[in-house]
């Protein structure tokens, strides 16, 4: 990139609100069900069917305007947006253009240890569109089927202020709106499932410049990895695009995962003229403050506050408190585990160590995670005892992260305790000392390294199930 | 005397004193149909087995409730279960809902027995029910009239006697304009008193369904059984719903009656303006005090209806894709042509009129200069209305220019067709609750007067126009024998 020129980003990221039944109508709005088994006149469009608001969805829109810092004005309205689409039933969508539930806000994130404020602007409440399923070939089929379960599914719309100068920047921001997301329990935030969708405006200019660009609107952003890509991949062109004397026009882009690049997929003159005007089926909504102060004292712990906690309380450096309190599942054990384990660094050390590499490797979510906060307690109690070493703690946590088993199953089915018995020991050491005359010289001349090796060679023997500690004291003492 | 002459509530003293069965009723009902729809064409359908069997479930008491047994007719916007629910349009020709309209279910859990489905203007858009894709319905007073519209099945279907009384919905005046033109009993109630849910919506934030019935009492009946809060209706009011039937004691004395000179001026005919002010004087002298008011901003009322129907009817009927239902273009290559192949043949010329004209009204740079100030008139309109309710019991005045105009008359001027709908429209943009009856004849043709109340006080509608039934013995007005 140009070291002229900074990239301005803002999101719009689109999260399912958590609720049984769908915003407008009384169908579930459970996932993965077969197509069309969810729906009924009123999600489907059909003639003389009318909108009842789900109360549950504004309740949820409030929590997370709360969480985010923003205003609940005690006034606002539901519109039309409309638009032909074939997944779309009445070819309008339910939205709110002009008051929204949730005026303003922010949130911090921290890159590189510095702090930083990202406005945002509004959130507002909407229904999910179905989706079409094309039959075969997109290009060459005669025909598109048409699944409206997840028509009417309740979404909030959150868009953020043009505060990020960055992709990093843009992930951190996304990865914090989703562990407030799913600390304030309103979304599930799924994005392979749809359930937390994201765009983003991307424009670029001349640092120093006050104003902005003209920008891209980045669509089909389905991981954290293709909103960092996307957002890189545009920059870069939109500058070299100026560099080359180009203008950069305003347009609608989508990022192509297999080529890696963001193609145009309309201009600014091909964009919909959405006809927005006020949703006459639906009452303007009237928000008392009671109702939004009684939210606010059931306000569950947001990620902020539960990071500095770590960082009070338990005296964790504030990466891993970050990293710890990404999920509320992730907090939720690391609490656990320290409630009967009480070594709080010790318990992050694995958290963030051997457990997140063992998730990442298999592409899988703490939830997942076959046993629970008790287990890890319990191995690194084992190894506290003296029972195992910490060498044979990682292999049995690969077998507990495996096959669930608790630790001390594995350790009795595998026969893995260590070896304290000071006879036994003598009788290994001897051994290796009697067959290693050279090495034993060195350490006799003052190389300390030689003593390692000789541990190494004992541990070896007792295929790693001799006690570190009482090795030391025994080979010194028979050196 | 046959039964099909009686109103609804004659009908139901014969039956609660055995004198005469559902069955009988249903006949009779059934009888007059087969003799005058030929000429009238008020039906789009008819579910004459199903109405039998109901009548005869009615007489041996399977079919109970407050009406138990008696006919009643649906302007065809109303959805019904398993029956064909057209809006008059060839785009919902074969559509069969699954589903029944609250209002109606409502009657059908009374006992009511639903005899067919009434002839209106596409989509209920006209003033004639000459737009029906299929034909127009025929004024019973002369059949070379129309009926008025676009609830104009419903009008004519009562007024010729085919059904004591039925449902239709008002957005502009497509209850009272026909019931005027064909000398029936029209109350659309206040914006919110009954259930829109499963009326196929025109403009939503006017759509308001009512009563046409050959006399108040019934009109009062009959709101007893439809009023009321609708969970499935967000736009419908929690608002107590009183016995009508209470209010059917004439008892007006003293009653305060404005009487707009806005509605008394250019464009209304001076014989309606005549017929109107002479059932003033007999309010007058029957005890209630009239005094002319201003209602300044109804001037403004038209204009503003076509852009807020038009506006919202364009997002109301684009649902109609070709896509879940209704017609569809099955030859469409690709899914564009499919959307605009359907919709052009689907829907007649007046439909498409006004979805392009609401589609314009809420483009982009025009939102401001047509929607929005339409909706500041309608504020102004609304204030008007308050002032002169803050002072009065109830508002008369016409409820149309001119009676009962010809078939193909006004038909290819659009224009001339929406200022029709100038005395009504006001009613409609302030939400507020209008009944139309017959006050009189002018050349042989029905005359209505409009009474308009406050919000939610149908209750001193009834009462006056009751008391105008008593006091000036006009009820029940039939078409002269001969002419159907
Ligand atoms: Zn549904």
């Amino acid at each position: 990139m140009g070291k002229d020129y900074e990239v301005v980003i803002g999101l719009e990221v689109h999260a399912e609100l958590k609720t049984d039944s769908k915003i407008f109508c009384g169908c579930s709005t459970a996932f993965g069900a077969e197509p069309n088994t969810q729906v009924c006149p009123v999600c489907s469009g059909f003639p003389g069917m009318l909108p009842v608001l789900n109360q549950k969805v504004v309740e949820l829109a409030i929590i997370t305007g709360l969480a985010l810092n923003s205003k609940i004005p005690d006034y606002c309205k539901f519109d039309r947006k409309n638009y032909f689409y074939p997944d779309l039933p009445k070819a309008y969508q339910i939205s709110q253009f002009d008051l929204p539930i949730c005026m303003g806000g922010y949130l911090d994130i921290e890159i590189d240890g510095d702090k930083k404020r990202i406005g945002i602007t509004r959130a507002h409440m909407e229904e999910d569109a179905g989706k079409l399923v094309h039959q075969g070939n997109i290009t060459s089929t005669t025909f598109s089927l048409v699944d409206l379960n997840r028509s009417g599914v309740p979404l909030l719309e959150i868009v953020s202020e043009p505060d990020m100068r960055s992709a990093s920047e843009a992930r951190a921001y996304l990865e914090k709106l989703r562990a407030i997301l799913l600390f304030a329990g309103v979304s599930d935030c799924k994005m392979q499932e749809g359930s937390l969708r994201c765009d983003a405006n991307v424009s670029v200019r001349p640092v120093g410049e006050t104003r902005l660009g003209a920008r891209a609107e980045i669509k089909n952003l389905n991981s954290f990895r293709s909103l960092e890509r996307a957002i890189e991949f545009e920059a870069r062109r939109q500058i070299e695009a100026i560099e080359d004397g180009e203008a950069i026009i305003q347009e609608t882009r989508t990022w192509d995962e297999d080529k890696q690049a963001t193609r145009s997929m309309r201009s600014k003159e091909e964009a919909h003229d959405y006809r927005y005007f006020p949703e006459p089926d639906l009452p303007p909504l009237r928000i008392s403050h009671e109702w939004v102060e009684r939210l606010r004292t059931v306000m569950p712990e947001l990620p902020d506050q539960a990071q500095i906690r770590l960082q009070e309380s338990f005296g964790l450096p504030s990466y891993d408190a970050a990293i710890l309190t990404l999920t509320p599942e992730s907090l939720a054990f690391f609490d656990k585990c320290v409630e009967l384990y009480p070594q709080p660094k010790m318990v992050s050390n694995w958290m963030m160590g051997e457990l997140s590499r063992l998730l990442n490797q298999n592409n899988l979510e703490i939830s997942d995670c076959r046993f629970g906060p008790a287990e890890l307690a319990r191995l690194l109690t084992l190894i506290d005892e003296g029972t195992i070493s910490g060498k044979m703690a990682k292999g049995i946590f690969e077998d507990m992260f495996a096959s669930g088993k608790p630790p001390d199953q594995i350790i009795a089915e595998k026969g893995m305790t260590q070896i304290s018995d000071q006879d036994t020991l003598i009788k290994v050491i001897d051994e290796v000392i009697a067959a290693n005359p050279t090495v034993v010289e060195d350490y006799r001349n003052g190389k300390e390294k030689a003593l390692g090796f000789l541990v190494g060679q004992i541990m070896k023997a007792t295929k790693g199930q001799a006690n570190p500690g009482v090795v030391n004291t025994l080979l010194k003492e028979r050196l | 005397m046959e039964l099909y002459e009686l109103t609804l509530h004659e009908l139901l003293t014969l039956h609660n004193n055995k004198q005469a069965s559902s069955e009988e009723i249903v006949n009779s009902i059934f009888k007059r149909i087969h003799q005058v729809e030929g000429d009238v064409k008020a039906f789009i359908s008819l579910d004459e087995d199903t109405a039998r069997q109901k009548a005869r479930a009615a007489d041996s008491e399977k079919w109970p409730g407050k009406i138990a047994g008696m006919p009643f007719g649906l302007k065809d916007i109303f959805c019904t279960r398993g029956l064909k629910t057209t809006c008059a349009s060839r785009m919902l020709e074969n559509f069969v809902p699954t589903y029944d309209s609250t209002a109606g279910a409502r009657l059908n859990a009374a006992g009511g027995v639903l005899i067919g489905k009434l002839n209106m203007d596409e989509f209920a858009m006209g003033s004639s029910t000459e737009q029906s894709a299929f034909f127009a319905t025929h004024n019973p007073w002369d059949l070379t009239r129309v009926p008025g519209g676009s609830s104009g099945g419903s009008a004519a279907a009562v007024s010729a006697d085919e059904v004591p009384f039925a449902l239709g919905t008002d957005t502009g005046g497509s209850i009272r304009q026909p019931a005027a033109f064909c000398g029936v009993v029209g109350l659309r109630p206040t914006y919110g008193r009954v259930s829109r849910w499963g009326v196929i919506a025109y403009a939503s934030s006017l759509d308001q369904v009512g009563v046409f019935s050959k006399d108040v009492e019934d009109c009062a009946l009959v709101m007893n059984l439809i009023a009321g809060r609708d969970p499935r209706d967000a736009t419908s009011l929690e608002v107590e719903v009183p016995d009508y039937t209470a209010y059917l004691d004439a008892g007006i004395k003293g009653m305060k009656i404005a009487c707009p000179r806005e509605y008394f001026g250019q464009g209304v005919d001076a014989g309606i303006q005549e017929a109107v002010k002479k059932a003033l004087q007999k309010y007058e002298e029957a005890g209630a005090i009239v005094e002319e008011v201003s209602l300044p901003h109804s001037q403004y009322a038209l204009p503003a209806y076509y852009l807020v129907a038009t506006a919202e009817a364009s997002a109301n009927l684009a649902r109609f894709d070709g896509v879940r239902y209704g017609l569809r273009d099955g030859q469409a290559d690709n899914v564009i042509d499919m959307f605009s192949n359907s919709r052009s043949r689907g829907f007649g010329s007046e439909v498409k009129r006004r979805i392009m004209l609401g589609t314009y009204a809420l483009s982009s740079g025009y939102y401001d200069a047509y929607y929005l100030k339409a909706l500041k008139v309608r504020r102004l309109i609304y204030e008007d209305f308050q002032k002169v309710f803050n002072e009065f019991d109830l508002i008369v005045a016409p409820t149309t220019p001119t009676t009962a105009f010809k078939i193909g008359e006004q038909i290819g001027d659009p224009l001339t067709l929406y200022m029709n709908d100038i005395l009504t429209v006001p009613v409609n943009m302030a939400g507020l609750p209008g009944i139309s009856i017959p006050c009189g004849l002018l050349n042989g043709l029905p005359v209505g007067m409009q009474l308009i109340g406050k919000p939610f006080d149908e209750g001193t509608l009834i009462k006056a126009a009751y008391a105008y039934e008593e006091i000036s013995g006009i009820r029940c007005l039939k078409p002269q024998q001969g002419v159907i």
